[in-house]
């Protein structure tokens, strides 16, 4: 099923969505994790278009029987990793997190060694982020020399304070992470747009996490933020490898329907048809 | 000191003298055993890893320079699938 999406041209007249240094020619950043084998993964990876992939750092399992490692279905060449820093609670473990994911990228040789995808968690239950901690890890990585898109929520006075303390991406969350339940509060969303891209219209905002299907990733990009990231979306659909399709054609679909303008809404309709010789009889007078 | 002397005679003067934690379980090494040998004796032969010792990254260029003590912490970590 080759589809136009498919050609360099089309993706590139939507732009790269550029984060710090870094330029990705899709809009879609997607997870590796939760797949019900890493077969299943490397082809979902391929079929999203994602250029950019998610990967969480985690103790080498010592003397493990099948020796497998994550970077064998990874190429590393071809895609631009994203460390995360996924269930630290602290902004020390952050931080510690951030740094052993850059040394194993920079020994790949991978161009993601530079940059993090901050996680500070208050809550286990929620997985909703912890704005204090978030705040304080991402000063202490951009001292460090990190690119840093944090994760956070929807609110919209801690993502300006994010801003301010150099994150490269603020992401917003969608709903809570894995939920599927999609943008709950897309006006959070538009106040942040609004916020963050203030005389800075370039500046990058990510919708990050709860998107459970492809109107979902339509929805946050007509908002207008620059790209989504998800993972559990498609890991856990029925069909992952259809979804991966999905949420790369809604990617570019709602990035083509933001660009392009929206209709207003209005409470009555207006007629597609032109009114003038149309050959029937009206039951009412006009305007009523 | 004498009683160390004899201690050590009765352990065989086996050099598995130190004992450090990596990913928080104790290993015997021997005396001067560095990084990468210690990361040869857990069969850990991938690159992909990275290795914090007593809370301080070693990249992997010093990991064959990099001579172990016994007590020291390590943390051996990898990339897995993740969101």
């Amino acid at each position: 099923m080759a589809t136009e999406i498919d050609s360099l041209e089309q993706v590139s007249d939507q732009g790269m969505l550029t984060v710090g240094p870094f330029q990705l020619n899709s809009r879609l950043i997607v997870g590796s994790g939760r797949y019900e084998n890493a077969t299943v993964m490397k082809e979902c990876l391929e079929l999203s278009g994602a250029q950019c992939i998610t990967v969480a750092v985690r103790r080498e399992r010592l003397h493990d029987a099948d020796g497998e490692n994550l970077l064998d279905f990874i190429d590393s060449e071809k895609y631009i990793l994203l460390p995360n820093t996924a269930g630290c609670y602290s902004a020390a473990d952050a931080v510690r997190v951030a740094k052993m994911g850059r040394e194993i990228l920079r020994a790949l040789g991978n161009p993601g060694a530079d940059w993090v995808k901050l996680e500070c968690l208050g809550d286990s239950k929620t997985l909703l982020p912890d704005p204090v901690a978030t705040l304080e890890a991402t000063e202490r990585l951009v001292a460090d020399g990190f690119h840093v898109l944090c994760y956070t929520s929807d609110d919209p006075v801690t993502a300006r304070r994010l801003k301010a303390a150099g994150a490269a991406a603020v992401m917003p969350a969608g709903s809570p992470i894995g939920s599927g339940q999609g943008i709950l509060n897309p006006n959070n969303i538009r106040i942040i747009l609004e916020y963050l891209k203030d005389e800075d219209p370039d500046y990058p905002v990510i919708v990050d996490a709860g998107v459970g299907t492809a109107s979902d990733v339509a929805q946050a990009m007509e908002l207008g933020v620059d790209g989504v990231l998800l993972n559990t979306a498609i890991a856990h659909a029925r069909d992952p490898h259809r979804m991966a399709q999905a949420m790369k054609s809604a990617t570019y679909a709602g990035r083509q329907a933001f660009l392009a303008g929206r209709i207003p809404k209005r409470l009555y309709a207006s007629a597609s048809s032109p009114e003038e010789g149309v050959i029937a009889t009206h039951p009412y007078p006009r305007g009523k | 000191m004498a009683r160390l002397e004899i201690l050590r005679l009765d352990n065989n003067a086996k050099e598995t003298d130190l004992v450090v934690h990596v990913n928080g379980k104790p290993i015997d090494v021997a005396a001067e055993t560095t990084l990468d040998q210690l990361l040869l004796q857990l069969e850990i032969t991938t690159r992909h890893v990275a290795v914090e010792l007593n809370l301080e990254i070693v990249p992997f260029e010093n990991h064959a320079k990099c001579e172990l003590h016994d007590g020291d912490k390590l943390e051996v970590v990898t990339l897995v699938g993740g969101g």
